[in-house]
């Protein structure tokens, strides 16, 4: 799981109280990766790029950025972090012309509601996304790999392995064989849909509703199929 | 150029030193400088299998920490000049091996050799990741199993995401490895089959080893099997997979099930 981080202005003091919890309790930071919210320290006084500089000598591990525009940082080396992470509200104001907007298509409400019963995501869910992005992987996700993406869509291009795990905001598209864990349905509730090629997954799940592939049996195993969300059980569909 | 190339399965018992002796042997019949490193801290086993184990002195280990020269350790193989083994230390444990250490030892070994073979240990702890850290080929030893196929896959992943390679950017170049593969089991459709592994997997094939007598009586002779019984199904199959290393084009055949004519013919009895 991601943290955020968000300095606030002045940011020397706010810097020293940072290394004195990094000091109290240290590898609390280790390997985590880090979401920077540049929102409340981005009042045109500082230099947004020192600010990422001051943190990425701490050794944290910046992935992502929210709270501002990137363009801002451009000339700072820091405007190619991974646009997968980039922060929600920054996505709601970029304009960009490779995002396909839908007239009229309105929010799940359901969703939003969803979210919110969860404590920790409660923050999330005053602003629900405009719009879901997805995450394209065109590659095997191995055994022990976990891809966690809880903005929206995992697209595979590949297998997943047995042992593999896919949690997913949205919904879960395979184009392989899908033989780990598929979880999807963390942002948008029932709405989230699997699909796959080649059905030999260990476990489904869409919006907390689960099953195992004992129970489903031969007959699914090993065929194209979605899986949608039908009251509180699962429904699995051939797709030819 | 030299060559790094870890042999590493996650599994252990599917054949990794086994496979590295072997194709060791092989690369270095070949004209190659080839020396294997046995990365399994604490349970070496290389030496026995290369008939080495009255002439350990130093081991990989002490060069790591610096306490004998690489010289001084590496053992030279009496059947063929232009291979090389560094053991392990069977008193020591994994967490002597530190990636500053690792690293200085490969690269004065990249000045001598042309190969560089690192036999990875079972798992993925220290050991392992050591094993595969410098790695520039890795060679992923597979049992036709489901359990062993699993554990290759997290390894590849490793390698993909863990190596220095990896973390420069670079893809690193993987080959499977198929061993102890049994073609009558094959044959009554017992083992999970080639194209399933591969399926599954989706790294080149670099060679299927029938599972063989003669590999077990070659480890115990101490004797690589492609040096031991050069004629042997399985050693052939170690060679061809070393000419394709060295970038052959050599045609990966399935061992079948050697059956006499008569049974062929009359294989099986029509339904009445």
């Amino acid at each position: 799981m991601a943290l955020i981080v968000a300095p606030e202005a002045p940011l020397e003091p706010w810097l020293a109280a940072l290394d004195e919890q990094m000091l109290r309790s240290a590898g609390f930071f280790v390997d985590r990766p880090i979401i920077v919210n540049l929102a409340a320290i981005d009042d045109g006084s500082q230099n947004l790029g020192e600010v990422l500089d001051a943190l990425a000598s701490r050794d944290l591990r910046i992935v992502g950025l929210e709270g501002i525009d990137p363009v801002r940082l451009s000339g700072t080396g820091w405007e190619r972090l991974p646009k997968l992470q980039q922060g929600r509200e920054m996505r709601a104001q970029a304009t960009t012309d490779r995002e396909i907007v839908v007239p009229g298509a309105s929010e799940p409400e359901e969703a939003a509601e969803a979210v919110a019963e969860k404590p920790v995501e409660a923050a999330v869910a005053e602003e629900p996304p405009a719009r879901l992005p997805s995450l394209l992987i065109d590659r095997p996700v191995r055994s022990g790999q976990s891809v966690v993406f809880e903005d929206g869509d995992i697209i595979v291009v590949g297998s997943v392995s047995s042992g593999a795990e896919l949690i997913a905001g949205g919904s879960i598209h395979v184009y392989g064989s899908l033989r780990g864990r598929a979880i999807a349905g963390i942002r948008t509730g029932g709405a989230a849909r699997i699909f796959c090629q080649k059905l030999m997954a260990e476990l489904i799940a869409i919006d907390g509703i689960y099953d195992m592939a004992e129970h489903w049996g031969d007959k699914r195993h090993g065929r194209a199929v979605q899986i949608q969300l039908d009251t509180d059980s699962l429904k699995i569909s051939p797709l030819e | 150029m030299s060559k790094v190339l870890v042999v590493t399965s996650g599994k252990g018992g599917v054949g990794k030193t086994t496979s590295s002796a072997s194709l060791g042997a092989a690369l270095a019949k070949a004209g190659q400088n080839v020396v294997i490193i046995d990365f399994d801290v604490g349970l070496r086993n290389l030496d026995l299998v290369m008939g080495a184990e009255r002439r350990v002195v130093f081991d990989l280990v002490n060069v790591v920490q610096g306490d004998a020269k690489l010289a001084q350790a590496l053992i030279r193989d009496k059947r063929i000049e232009t291979l090389s083994i560094l053991p392990a230390s069977q008193t020591r444990d994994k967490d002597a091996l530190t990636e500053e250490g690792v690293e200085r030892v490969i690269t004065e070994l990249r000045k001598k050799f042309d190969w560089i073979i690192c036999d990875s240990p079972a798992g993925i702890e220290k050991g392992a990741m050591m094993a595969m850290r410098f790695a520039d080929i890795a060679v992923v030893v597979t049992n036709p199993e489901i359990s062993s196929v699993r554990d290759s896959d997290r390894i590849i992943g490793m390698l993909d995401s863990k190596t220095l390679q990896a973390e420069n950017g670079d893809k690193l170049e993987k080959h499977l490895l198929l061993t102890r593969y049994d073609p009558a089991r094959a044959a009554r459709g017992e083992m999970l089959k080639v194209e399933d592994v591969l399926e599954i997997l989706a790294i080149p094939l670099l060679g299927i080893v029938p599972e063989g007598q003669e590999v077990l009586t070659a480890s115990n002779m101490g004797c690589p099997v492609t040096l031991n019984n050069p004629d042997s199904a399985p050693a052939r199959a170690y060679v061809e997979a070393a000419r394709r290393l060295l970038g052959e084009k050599v045609e990966v055949t399935t061992p079948i099930e050697r059956r006499g004519l008569m049974s062929r013919i009359f294989g099986r009895k029509a339904m009445a």
